[in-house]
């Protein structure tokens, strides 16, 4: 009995070893992806992690610069978590993070909670995005809205529940409605932009952080109406039909060429990365940054948001240079 | 007459115990068939999702999606990254999470002073640990291993040490259980030819108690492995496209990537995650028939 016993412990500690190898094997794969266009970078070999965080807006093109810019430079590690842009700035304020992606410009209280922790936020534009308000593509009636009547739909305690309070030329169709969750940058921008107070909004509504959800919820509901990013009115175009609106200067659709103009108010916005000096002035999170304004075309195009025009890349630009004299 | 009599309570009890077995019977079919639609909507169910999961996923089980890395493009997105992530937060908790249950499960068995008031104190505290929501040890981990006291971060490290506080209760009850059934004959011999307390332990009880304290401890680490709550509060909700490679590593898991493809507004990422689904079923699976295999294997040498 005594000498059978011991195998059973033999097994154990193999298995735990075996464990431990395996995980341990995990450090030497890092074989990324394939190829990608060679910029920047000079000969020294960058290393260290920059550690992203914020915006799920964001995301997708700070995700595609991390992914292009890792395979150029395989010693620098770029996690870029998504906890929006109010949990991104509480990380970044916190100092866990170096960079901090945002839809919407800092707040005061977060500037503050930043600079009571000796942190300095340093704003950049990284890309222009508009907001789309959608409705079923067999909604014939809703080719143009006004800001003053999506202002009666969305406002608290709006009681409008079908198409034909909207306008009385609208057809008697029940009103569904969905929107982004209060968690995103999205909502606190449309409910700003379009109510006049961030965050006010009726409740009654379907509220998701998931884009998509919106997009099946319209598509499949011919009274819907819905908002969320243009890119995902681009993406699924034919699902759902994005809707002109009329912020006082006549009706003007969602497009990429009116977010860039400016022209698509009040639904059109810049995106911002926050930095700050301690981060910015090592070399991998510098060579990060100037890699993304480098590249920002092809990737904003690419996660379909809109291009910085030739001003807003210029400023971007002194404004790196700046905080590298700093 | 007497005779006439006689044969007809006969028959009339006859007939009686005739409805009395028909009416069991009845009762018994009906219940039999009452478990096995039991089993057939569980069964129903579980091939139901495999199947869509399996069929979505289909076009992308491949070996590139396990070679290669996540990625913001959809056409080659893998969850490389994920799988070692994986790997190496639930490698961690077991190691660690293992020897401490065990241990605590061995003294509060067999050395702890029974019935006295703080070791009924830490029992009842164990048993209600192991039914706080999983979510809850992530806020505690956020709190005072991510941030606060220890700071040790967004990384491997600090969703290894969460996890092992979470499993560490199950262990410790499965493990006790285990224990509690080697009969106490055994110890009493091993008592008896002068054997210390100590090497009766470790030499006749533990032994005996593999095969439970195995099955345990192995359900323990896979219900870490699926998890995702606490480490979503703990930065695991990251697009990451390096392996980890050490304790204060930057992270992601299987069950996060799988939320953040699922979620994701291009389609084709849809695909992945449920190819990745597949993949995180199979390492499930592989880990809970490790402890059957375990089990079988000792409950036969024992017998």
């Amino acid at each position: 009995m005594a000498r059978r016993s011991r195998a059973p412990w033999r097994l154990l500690a193999s298995t735990l070893a075996l464990t431990l190898v395996l995980a341990a094997c995990g450090g030497d794969d890092d074989d990324g992806g394939s190829a990608s266009e060679d910029t920047g970078g000079g000969g020294e070999e960058l290393s260290g992690t920059i550690r992203v965080d914020g915006s799920s807006t964001v995301t997708p093109l700070i995700s595609l610069a991390a992914e292009d810019f890792q395979n150029e430079n395989p010693g620098v590690q770029v996690p870029v978590g998504t906890s929006g842009t109010g949990g991104g700035f509480e990380k970044f304020c916190n100092g866990e993070t170096d960079i901090s992606m945002a839809s919407r410009p800092i707040k005061d209280e977060e500037t503050q909670a930043c600079e009571g922790n000796g942190i300095e936020p340093l704003e950049l534009i990284v890309a222009n995005d508009g907001l789309s308000v959608v409705v079923n593509p067999e909604n014939d009636w809703a080719e143009c809205l006004t800001v003053e009547q999506l202002k009666k739909v969305w406002e608290p305690g709006s009681t409008i529940n079908n198409w034909n309070q909207i306008d009385p030329s609208f057809p008697d169709q029940a009103l569904t409605l969905y929107g982004a969750g209060s968690d995103s940058g999205t909502f606190d921008y449309f409910t700003e932009a379009i109510v006049g107070e961030e965050g006010a909004t009726r409740t009654d509504y379907n509220p998701s952080e998931d884009d998509n959800v919106t997009v099946q919820g319209v598509s499949g509901d011919k009274g819907a109406m819905g908002y969320f990013g243009l890119s995902y009115l681009l993406e699924n175009e034919g699902s759902v039909k994005g809707v002109e609106i009329d912020g006082g200067n006549g009706c003007v659709a969602p497009t990429v060429e009116t977010v860039q103009s400016g022209e698509y108010t009040p639904l059109s916005r810049p995106l911002f990365v926050y930095t700050k000096p301690e981060a910015a002035q090592r070399p991998e999170v510098k060579a990060f940054l100037e890699f993304y304004l480098e590249n920002q075309e092809t990737i904003t195009e690419e996660a379909l948001f809109v291009p910085l025009t030739e001003e807003q890349l210029a400023t971007a630009r002194e404004e790196l240079a700046a905080i590298e004299g700093a | 007459m007497t005779a006439v009599a006689s044969t007809g309570t006969a028959a009339a009890a006859a007939s009686l115990a005739d409805t009395a077995s028909a009416r069991r019977r009845a009762a018994d079919l009906a219940f039999r068939v009452l478990l096995f639609l039991a089993l057939a909507f569980a069964l129903v169910v579980l091939v139901t999702l495999l199947v869509d999961v399996f069929v979505e996923g289909r076009p992308r089980l491949n070996r590139d999606l396990i070679t290669n890395m996540p990625s913001a493009r959809p056409a080659r997105a893998g969850i490389q990254s994920a799988i070692w992530g994986s790997l190496w937060v639930v490698g961690v908790s077991a190691v660690a999470s293992l020897p401490l249950g065990i241990g605590t499960a061995v003294f509060l068995e067999e050395f702890a002073p029974k019935g006295k008031w703080y070791v009924r104190l830490i029992e009842v505290n164990i048993q209600n640990l192991a039914g706080v929501p999983s979510v809850v040890y992530g806020i505690l981990g956020l709190a005072f291993i991510a941030r606060g006291p220890l700071g040790w971060g967004f990384t491997i490290g600090s969703a290894a040490a969460v996890l092992t506080i979470m499993v560490l209760p199950v262990i410790i009850i499965s493990s006790r259980e285990a224990i509690r059934a080697v009969p106490p004959s055994l110890r009493d011999g091993s008592l008896s030819l002068g054997a210390t307390k100590w090497q009766t332990v470790w030499r006749q009880v533990l032994p005996a108690a593999v095969p439970g304290i195995a099955t345990g401890s192995i359900l323990a680490v896979s219900r870490a492995l699926g998890e995702s709550a606490p480490l979503l509060l703990l930065g695991a909700l990251t697009f990451v496209t390096f392996n980890p490679d050490g304790l204060d590593s930057g992270y992601t898991v299987l069950p996060l990537l799988i939320f953040k493809y699922a979620s994701d507004a291009k389609a084709e990422f849809h695909v992945v995650a449920a190819a990745a689904i597949v993949v995180l079923l199979v390492m499930l699976v592989a880990l809970n028939m490790t402890a059957i295999l375990i089990r079988n294997k000792f409950e036969k040498r024992r017998a």
